[in-house]
């Protein structure tokens, strides 16, 4: 089966500014995908230009085999989004926003009922049916926006920021959902700017500065992107430590970690040698140097430090010739 | 076109329509008020004007002219002077609006054969009344002069019977010139144009503020279902001011409605989906709502109120403006209205106003369902 999401050279330019760089790439069908990136990098208006609300100023991109410029209405049909901002009706009940959904999506009279109260249970809504939906909660009013996107069963699921602004606990209750829609066989498009929700996904693109960094599972990207092994060091003045560090030869990386010291170094033996000695004729105390599994924060701390090397490059090299 | 989804999307608008109570209260309170107000404050009625008489003369012929403005309603002596000082005194401090002065001699020049003046003092700040009130002297002032000659003539021996010449004047579709007859029917008008305007003028603008447009146009709903969902309950809500605008109108204040019932509502209708795809379209375009509301006052309450022919009669406008005109569609609607209910005339003479009417009304909402983008 063809792949749910095709995406090739997307780029979207407001003005003078590029949202979106010639992104290019695809998601499976039944996978998370996952989307992450700081705020701005273009994230939301990939997103966007996915569910057909937004016009790509270049490039092609065909969601479920439809045409992003062309086959519009087919592709809302056939998909759920919910928006960074929570877009349902706050003055509306919560039952009269379902009803409402269900009837622009036009869910079949034999199914309605049945799929409104599943969308109550889903939301953990059932009490809450009449309430105004104003007063809700921002996690059951993201889990209510997520029933509604859900009414018409559609085949991809789009997810804006889903979790932003919600406590802990409830973040870790909707990546739960997110996790059984997909045991369903809908495919999720998930973007988000938290490090610890990407582990969730089945894959995952990094997008930053408008430009699609890196694409691949999670661990994927915790081994085969990232240049080096990542030492980690104990040390009485951590701050100091990453600044002595930095610029001996053979490391890449030296980043603070709470309050331990993340080193990227090219080779793992020489590193720890290396840190070793410099630490120790500066006098600052090591307790522990070991070489750890890199987290995604990690391989993303590093790749985009290599992208803006690389930029910086770039300029150099421009104003040079 | 999909009924279940324009259904949905109508259900929806009632529902937030009757949520907000601040907006239906003022929505439904809002035209009843001003056809109150306007009712009783824009009275272009002139009576009991208030008169002043200097009376130099005070002969029993002077006296009987005098006593003509003493029983007419239009009129109220409320004094008498001896110095033209004082009339002009009053004048300026707005306590009179007419005075009459009558130059020594009147008497025994209209004996003599000689031929009399009068003088009528008006004060022209209040250019209507002041027009009004020298038809008025005028008038009183020739019949007076009339039944002198036909006295001086009877008494000479020659006898005319009656008036020669008698001009009896009747005045259709309002018999009594009473304003409000004709304010009522132009005032409806002009106030559904405004309710319609801004009730609609809001309603994208506010899903565009509220982001709830984002979730929207990202579903299969049709521009169509969209705008068509959300004009029905605007209608439905203006066609609702409409009839308590009429029953004010009529058992309130008396307003004859001579026409068909029918015909009325219709036109009406016709009306109304104009006006309210009026709003929608300065909505779209707005896309915030105090720059939306803005302009519906801009667009629609002023020309409706100006250029309708409301207030003032187009057939006085400059050739531009009376140009303009045609695009205010309340001017067709003030036409229709004022028919149908002073002159109670049918299709057969308001067809072409609300031929005009509906090709207003299909113009603009073309226009708003080509203008809208479902895209950010």
């Amino acid at each position: 089966m063809e792949d749910a999401v095709v995406v090739k050279d997307l780029t979207r330019v407001f003005g003078d500014f590029v949202a979106v760089d010639r992104v290019s790439f695809s998601v499976k069908r039944g996978e998370i995908f996952g989307f992450l990136g700081p705020n701005g990098a273009g994230k939301s208006t990939t997103i966007r230009m996915l569910n057909g609300i937004l016009m790509p100023t270049s490039g092609q991109a065909h969601v479920l085999g439809f045409d992003i410029y062309t086959q519009v209405d087919r592709i809302k049909e056939n998909i759920g989004y919910m928006s960074q901002k929570f877009s349902l009706y706050d003055d509306l009940k919560v039952i009269e926003n379902i009803e409402f959904y269900g009837g622009i999506y036009q869910v079949a009279k034999q199914k309605r009922q049945q799929r409104y109260e599943w969308a109550l249970r889903m939301a953990g809504l059932t009490d809450k049916r009449e309430a105004i939906t104003g007063a809700l909660a921002v996690g059951w009013k993201q889990r209510l926006a997520l029933g509604c996107a859900l009414l018409h069963e559609p085949q991809v699921l789009f997810l804006d920021e889903p979790t932003s602004g919600v406590d802990p606990k409830s973040r870790r209750d909707f990546w739960d959902l997110i996790g059984e829609i997909a045991d369903r066989g809908t495919t999720v498009f998930v973007t988000t700017h938290y490090m610890d929700e990407a582990e969730h996904c089945d894959r995952l693109g990094l997008i930053y500065r408008a430009r699609l960094i890196t694409i691949g599972t999670p661990e994927e990207l915790k081994y085969g992107s990232m240049p080096g092994t990542v030492v980690e060091v104990e040390a009485s003045d951590p701050v100091r430590a990453a600044d002595l560090v930095r610029n001996v030869n053979g490391v890449l990386e030296a980043a603070v970690f709470g309050a331990n010291l993340h080193v990227v170094v090219r080779d793992k033996k020489e590193g720890i040698r290396t840190i070793s000695r410099v630490l120790a004729g500066a006098a600052i105390e090591v307790t522990s140097i070991r070489p750890i599994e890199p987290s995604l924060e990690d391989v993303f701390v590093s790749l985009i430090r290599s992208e803006d090397l690389a930029d910086e490059n770039g300029a150099r090299d421009a104003a040079g010739s | 076109m999909k009924i279940r989804r324009i259904r949905a999307v109508t259900r929806k608008e009632w529902k937030q329509i009757i949520r907000d109570t601040r907006s239906l209260m003022l929505s439904l309170g809002i035209p009843m008020l001003l056809i109150v107000l306007f009712s009783w404050a824009l009275k272009l009625d002139v009576s009991n004007i208030k008169t002043l008489v200097l009376d130099r003369d005070k002969t029993s012929t002077s006296r009987a002219y005098i006593e003509r403005f003493a029983h007419i309603e239009y009129f109220s002596i409320i004094g008498y002077t001896d110095k033209y000082s004082e009339i002009i005194g009053c004048i300026d401090a707005g306590e009179v609006k007419a005075a009459i002065v009558i130059p020594k001699g009147f008497g025994a020049d209209l004996k003599a054969g000689r031929g009399a003046e009068v003088q009528l003092i008006a004060d022209g700040t209040d250019p209507l009344t002041a027009q009004v009130l020298v038809g008025y002297v005028s008038a009183i002032t020739a019949v007076f002069s009339q039944e002198y000659i036909l006295q001086a003539l009877s008494r000479a021996g020659v006898t005319v019977g009656k008036t020669p010449l008698d001009a009896q004047v009747r005045v259709w579709f309002n018999p009594e010139l009473e304003s409000k007859n004709f304010i009522i029917p132009g005032l409806i008008a002009v106030i559904m144009m405004v309710i319609a305007g801004l009730l609609t003028s809001l309603t994208i603008a506010r899903e565009w503020e509220r982001g709830t447009m984002e979730q929207l146009i990202s579903t299969p709903v049709k521009v169509s279902e969209l705008l068509i969902g959300k004009l029905i309950p605007y209608v439905e809500l203006g066609l609702i001011d409409f009839v308590l605008a009429l029953l004010v109108g009529t058992l309130i204040f008396g307003v004859p409605l001579k026409g068909s019932i029918l015909l009325l509502f219709v036109m009406t209708i016709v009306f109304l989906v104009g006006a309210m795809s009026l709003g929608l379209l300065i909505s779209i375009v707005a896309k915030k709502q105090v720059l939306a509301s803005q302009m519906a006052i801009l667009i629609t309450f002023l020309p409706a109120f100006i250029m309708s022919g409301f207030v003032f009669p187009i057939s006085n406008m400059p050739l531009v403006l009376k140009a303009i005109t045609y695009l205010v569609s309340a001017r067709y609607f003030v036409t229709i209205l004022k028919g149908i209910f002073l002159k109670g005339v049918g299709v057969s003479i308001l067809w072409a106003e609300g031929i005009l009417l509906l090709v207003f009304t299909g113009v603009i909402l073309m226009a708003a369902l080509r203008i809208f983008k479902k895209e950010l």
